[in-house]
């Protein structure tokens, strides 16, 4: 975690990842968890009569979405408001913050009720909330789970992955007062007793979006607890804070990428509640908010929008698949980041949003193994994006030093006799290297500090082949 | 009023400028009619008889722990009911008004208080029943899920707040596949869709503590969808 650092996020990571990868029973635990979910999601996706044309539909849907984004976007706000809706557009977290700390105010609100919005955690709209005086809950187990452990989501799709039973319950045991149980069920009761009392008082729910329905003016989301559904039900105002990315053009468009979602992201073949808001309640309707409010937030969307190469970032459905088959998130976790989007989609995006000096270190974060890209239900190319991170990264700001290694690499591949001296020197110099081995004038002090270096051979192929010719003749 | 409205919608329209390149095979999008989507053929098949959609219904049914019933009339359901009233010592069971419902809620024990909530309700008094009945806009066979919106199903909080969700249907009312759901909704409300719309997959749940499914985590413990000719 990179929250009280003042260290630049690449040092901060190379430290937190080692640390991290080091913890041999919480990667256990993560591998135990993600074998269920790579069991799950093999069934799941073999229903399919098709997968891979599935993903190809999915795939020009949000293509058509994301390169008419303001042609949508404007469908989406005419028939939202048509309804009653309020549409706000920011800019960035402080304008999104702004909109509904005011909106709390303006509504005499005093308790809050929140369903899980990687977006709220983004723009950090929980401190702001509790630092006017509001009461925020998190209502989703996970994220529960999270907020009473003062700590970020793990994963975007499953916050609390790295915790064990015996860690949440010693947690409701200390911050909610509950009875000593390691049984998740009981833990799981204990979590919805407390919650209903929020429920039932809350005066605002804040939520996040799955999709944006264009053509019908709609706001979806996807759950399994049911909390998303109490948000949207029981306060007096609902405010959706959304992602400009999240549109679709049509509400027919979701039959595919409801199941897909569900498929990719947990394995199963649809989410307990996919749910579709259209204002708030309407003439004639039992219940729902007197006030629906839909925040529509850039905070860099457009900068990733602008480059065409990696556009379809912006697609990004955000089931979390490619975390869950990512070599790397497996070793170093979900933390070890550092940033609001975890695994191979967030090294790709977190660059644009937050700056790609500061973030490129992130691009190196992967064996390129292309695992994140099959997993993908909508076909991101994720893995060259990474490298395209990267390129950029170096075209924009050159390292010196590896500049220089460059350079002479390429002079002495230019003669034949330097190459052929280097060759000769490597075995002696590795005789040398147990000297300086582990200490700082060890040049190769990151690849020794875990592993052996190889032997160079005391004979090269040169060596070797005119030796071998030599002996036939 | 509407924040930055303008200058994100400039930002987006600039950033257009440059077309992405597809990193998937454009299929014919333009070429297809609302009824006949494009992708239909390459999700989980279904089946062309409704026989077949029910025992799909059925079979997923199984698999979520959602409990499925066939009744021979609306008094079996009732009676189905009623039985679940006496195992679970029900007291009280919110519900709305309809056709379907209303043939099924006459027939219910006169121990059992009928909470109706078509014109309002107390937040305690929907808390303190110990099941939600509503009626539903469809059933969707390729996931085993309950349509339900604002008009169907007692408005938004009735199927989720209690902690036992009964759902009657007709056989009529099975779907095929989500698009017929969305086209239903489509058919039925010409635009004027209703404010909320939910397809419901199985009771409430939640895999969050180690990945080890726990049901009923803020919604319904159970869900009971009887099905009537």
């Amino acid at each position: 975690m990179s929250s009280t650092a003042a260290l630049p996020p690449g040092v901060q990571f190379q430290t937190d990842a080692d640390r991290t990868t080091a913890d041999e029973p919480r990667r256990a635990a993560v591998r135990n968890a993600l074998g269920n979910y790579k069991a799950a999601r093999g069934k799941t996706e073999n229903a399919f009569a098709s997968w891979q044309h599935a993903r190809e539909a999915a795939a020009e849907i949000k293509y058509e979405g994301v390169n008419h984004l303001d042609r949508y976007l404007r469908e989406f706000e005419e028939k939202f408001t048509a309804r009653g809706g309020k549409v706000h557009w920011a800019s960035n977290g402080a304008q999104a913050r702004e909109y509904i700390l005011n909106l709390a105010r303006e509504k005499g609100v005093k308790s809050i009720v929140k369903s899980k919005a990687m977006t709220g955690e983004e723009i950090h709209l929980n401190p702001a909330l509790e630092k006017e005086g509001y009461e925020v809950i998190e209502s989703d187990l996970g994220e529960l789970i999270q907020q009473l452990m003062h700590e970020p989501p793990y994963h975007f799709v499953f916050p609390c992955m790295h915790l064990k039973r015996e860690e949440i319950g010693e947690l409701f045991e200390r911050e909610l007062g509950a009875a000593r149980t390691n049984n998740p069920e009981e833990l799981t009761m204990i979590a919805r007793r407390f919650l209903r009392r929020h429920f039932a008082n809350a005066d605002m729910g804040i939520s996040g979006g799955n999709f944006i329905v264009a053509e019908t003016g709609m706001i979806s989301i996807t759950e399994n607890e049911g909390n998303a559904r109490l948000t949207a039900g029981l306060p007096k105002v609902h405010v959706a804070l959304v992602g400009i990315e999240k549109i679709v053009p049509k509400l027919s468009d979701l039959a595919l990428l409801l199941p897909m979602l569900a498929t990719a992201g947990t394995g199963q073949h649809l989410t307990g509640y996919n749910s579709m808001y259209g204002g708030p309640r309407q003439p004639g309707e039992i219940d729902g908010p007197d006030e629906f409010h839909v925040v529509l937030l850039d905070n860099h969307r457009t900068r990733l929008l602008a480059d065409a190469e990696q556009r379809d970032a912006l697609h990004c459905i955000r089931c979390g698949a490619c975390l869950n088959v990512c070599p790397i998130f497996k070793n170093i976790g979900g933390h070890a980041y550092g940033t609001t989007y975890q695994g191979p989609i967030g090294s790709v995006i977190t660059p644009h949003f937050r700056g790609l000096q500061d973030w490129k270190h992130l691009s190196g974060a992967s064996s390129l193994c292309g695992a994140c890209t099959e997993a993908c239900p909508v076909k991101i190319d994720i893995h060259h994006h990474l490298l395209q991170n990267r390129r950029n990264a170096v075209a924009e700001k050159k390292v010196w030093w590896e500049r220089l290694i460059w350079a002479g690499y390429t002079w002495m591949m230019k003669r034949q006799w330097a190459y052929l001296m280097a060759a000769r020197l490597a075995p002696l110099a590795q005789k040398l290297h147990p000297l300086v081995l582990g200490t700082a004038l060890d040049p190769m002090r990151s690849w020794t500090a875990t592993r052996d270096f190889p032997e160079a051979a005391p004979q090269s192929f040169h060596d070797w082949w005119r030796i071998r010719k030599a002996a036939q003749k | 009023m509407s924040g930055d409205r303008e200058p994100i919608l400039a930002r987006i329209a600039e950033a257009l400028r440059a077309p992405a390149p597809r990193h998937h095979e454009p299929h014919s999008h333009e070429n297809h009619s609302a009824a006949s989507v494009p992708f239909r053929e390459w999700l989980p098949p279904v089946g062309e008889d409704p026989q077949e959609q029910i025992a799909l219904f059925a079979r997923l049914s199984e698999m979520l722990r959602t409990e499925f019933r066939e009744c021979g009339s609306p008094e079996d359901a009732a009676g189905h009911i009623a039985a679940l009233a006496r195992e679970g010592q029900w007291k009280r069971i919110a519900l709305h008004s309809g056709d379907l419902i209303d043939s099924v809620a006459a027939k219910l024990p006169e121990s059992l208080e009928l909470l109706r909530i078509d014109n309002g309700y107390e937040k305690d008094a929907m808390e303190s029943a110990d099941a939600g009945f509503t009626e539903c806009e469809s059933l969707v066979a390729q996931t085993g899920s309950v349509c339900v919106t604002s008009p169907s199903s007692g408005g938004r909080v009735l199927s989720v707040f209690p902690p036992h969700h009964i759902v009657i249907a007709s056989r009529g009312q099975m779907l095929p596949d989500l698009s017929a759901g969305y086209e239903h909704l489509a058919v039925k409300y010409q635009g004027r869709y209703p404010s909320f719309i939910s397809f419901i997959t199985g009771p409430s749940r939640t895999g969050d503590i180690e990945r080890i499914l726990v049901l009923g985590a803020h919604g319904p413990k159970r869900l009971t969808v009887l099905l009537v000719p």
